[in-house]
């Protein structure tokens, strides 16, 4: 958990919003520090957790959790953190075997023409609260996806994930007032009109209309830069009486040297800006100030 | 810099031939030591050399073990084989375990021209003194009559250079000697050699990603590569290289049409490759001709 990143969200562990949709997304960059904040932010806000892990492996998130001081699988075995590592799931459905079945929620990957249903089922099933006293014992139900673009590689079309994500927040934020948070991944360039890269820009657009809060992460527009990583842009979409209005910040981050909580890759895959020009937007607000990512006190070494 | 030895794992510390002292390293860590590895200085990860030092470099150390790196072949498959050359070849100098996966040529092929390691001049004790006879002819050879000072220091061989040494160079006008390699432990999957099976369970992959993944996690299998295979005996790295994939050798239409009928094969692929490695002690490069993907 960051803590700058929560005065600048101005949320902690004692006080959220409930009832969000906050959306991750980067352009040839990588937000994945973002997952692991939320994730250790509502672990220690006491909040049950649905965590779908589909890109890394569990012991991953572990490490990397550990160094932000919360213990996953200390969470795992008091029931707090419901995890599905897709990885190892869907190594049976890959290779399959005479004798396994599998497990169901991943099970868009032998057919991805069938859709996310069991996917959506598996976290419907995990969050709602089955027996009477486990009802006090932990906050609201949270659920969080890294990452969602990795099921369109896998060829589930991004009508099936928009439709996944409608579902879920009909019944985790609306139904459950709990939270939902989603990574999204983006490859090319903003404004490609020809032929989406399979749906990824449509799946976006659609992503940004759902969520209430979006963090966007890229790399600094004029260029690699040694001392900032990146920067983020910040978008409420306040829902107030009258209309919606969307409240813009844009911050530039880095990290301290010895709290890397992200993995090697975002160091070495830069943050490549480009020449682009900025569209000027008439709501915008920038405000351009640093911020670093340091996590508090280091706990015990990996 | 010397490798960290585990004094907690390894029931005698063996001493190799080339250390004069009996000297170890205490560690408080229970870092696992295997030969040809380091721990990363930035976040403390098992790294293995890609056997080009300068790659090493750019990728902050090494190749992180339990990931892909993927290579985009350029386009007469020269440079990129030649990465996946010198990967194996580092793999055999540091006695790891290769695997191999080629559809277009052999792997046995593919072994045979990797680069031969610049050896390094290391001295070597003399195996245990012999009488010597007087009536020994070689002795007036091997009798120094000048430098006789000098007789009886130990002889000077050239030898492999220790495993103690992260990235090694490469001389590539030559071929590896065949003894050093056929030292290495070496897997091989020729596609033409397993021929196509029907599969009664619909399969997101080709039936050729599917059976070289099956391939591979029965090696993990065997081998007792698995993260979690009890740690009675000394753990090694498995090196894979899979050579062109996506290519239409392997089945995939991915580099035919502009509409192929297995767009997501090679994805799901790399997702199962991905889960294997994370889950074992092992690391892949894959070259990918993507200048025939539109």
């Amino acid at each position: 958990m960051y803590t700058e990143l929560n005065s600048i969200l101005n949320s902690g562990p004692d006080s959220f919003t409930q009832g969000e949709f906050i959306l991750l997304s980067d352009r040839q960059s990588d937000a994945s520090f973002l997952v692991h904040h939320f994730l250790s932010l509502y672990l220690r806000a006491r909040c049950k957790v649905c965590f779908l892990g589909l890109v890394q492996s569990f012991s991953h998130y572990s490490a990397v959790s550990q160094r932000l001081g919360v213990s996953l699988t200390q969470a795992k075995e008091k029931g707090q953190l419901i995890f599905l590592e897709g990885l190892n799931e869907s190594l049976t459905l890959l290779i399959p075997q005479k004798t396994d079945t599998g497990s169901e929620a991943m099970d868009f990957i032998r057919d991805p023409t069938v859709g996310l249903r069991r996917l959506f089922e598996f976290v419907r099933c995990s969050l709602q609260s089955s027996g009477g006293e486990e009802e006090d014992e932990w906050g609201p139900p949270v659920l969080l996806v890294d990452d969602v673009s990795v099921l369109l590689s896998l060829g589930v079309s991004a009508g099936a994930v928009l439709d996944f994500s409608h579902y879920c927040r009909a019944t985790v934020c609306s139904q459950l007032q709990g939270n939902m948070v989603m990574l999204v991944r983006c490859n090319g360039e903003e404004e490609e009109d020809g032929g989406d890269e399979e749906g990824s820009e449509l799946l976006l657009k659609g992503l940004t209309h759902q969520c209430s809060l979006t963090l966007n992460v890229r790399g600094l527009p004029t260029g690699y830069c040694r001392d900032i990583h990146g920067q983020v842009e910040v978008c409420w979409r306040r829902k107030e009486g009258d209309g919606q209005n969307t409240q813009k910040k844009l911050f530039q981050y880095k990290f301290s040297p010895l709290e890397v909580a992200a993995p090697l890759a975002l160091l070495l895959s830069g943050v490549r800006g480009r020449r682009s020009e900025v569209p000027e937007e008439p709501d915008n607000q920038e405000e351009r100030c640093t911020f670093t990512l340091a996590s508090g006190p280091r706990r015990a070494a990996l | 810099m010397a490798a960290p030895v585990d004094s907690a794992c390894k029931p005698g510390a063996q001493r190799s031939p080339f250390n004069t002292t009996s000297f170890q390293k205490k560690t408080r860590s229970k870092l696992i030591s295997i030969p040809g590895t380091r721990p990363s200085v930035l976040n403390g990860q098992l790294l293995v050399s890609t056997g080009v030092t300068s790659l090493d470099f750019l990728l902050g150390g090494g190749l992180a073990v339990g990931t892909v790196l993927l290579i985009e072949e350029d386009r007469y498959d020269s440079y990129s084989r030649m990465i996946l050359k010198y990967f194996l070849a580092e793999g055999v100098v540091c006695r790891h375990e290769l695997f191999v996966a080629a559809a277009q040529d052999n792997p046995d092929d593919i072994l045979q021209e990797l680069p031969a390691p610049i050896l390094d001049d290391v001295a070597i004790h003399k195996p245990a003194e012999q009488p010597r006879l007087s009536c020994e002819p070689q002795d007036s050879l091997d009798a120094m009559k000048i430098a006789w000072r000098y007789q009886n220091l130990p002889k000077v061989q050239c030898a492999l250079a220790s495993s103690s040494r992260f990235g090694h160079y490469y001389d590539v006008s030559k071929t590896m000697e065949p003894e050093i390699r056929q030292a290495a432990k070496c897997h091989r999957f020729y596609l033409p050699e397993h021929p196509a099976q029907s599969s009664g369970t619909h399969s997101p992959m080709l039936q050729s990603y599917t059976a070289l993944l099956r391939s591979l996690q029965e090696v993990i299998h065997r081998e007792g590569f698995d993260v979690a295979a009890p740690m009675s005996k000394s753990r090694n790295i498995l090196r894979i290289g899979l050579h062109s994939l996506g290519s239409a050798l392997w089945g995939d239409d991915l580099s035919c049409h502009d509409n192929p009928t297995h767009r997501h094969s090679l994805a799901a692929f790399l997702y199962g490759l991905r889960a294997l490695l994370r889950s074992s002690l092992s690391v892949a490069v894959v070259t990918v001709p993507s200048h025939l993907i539109q």
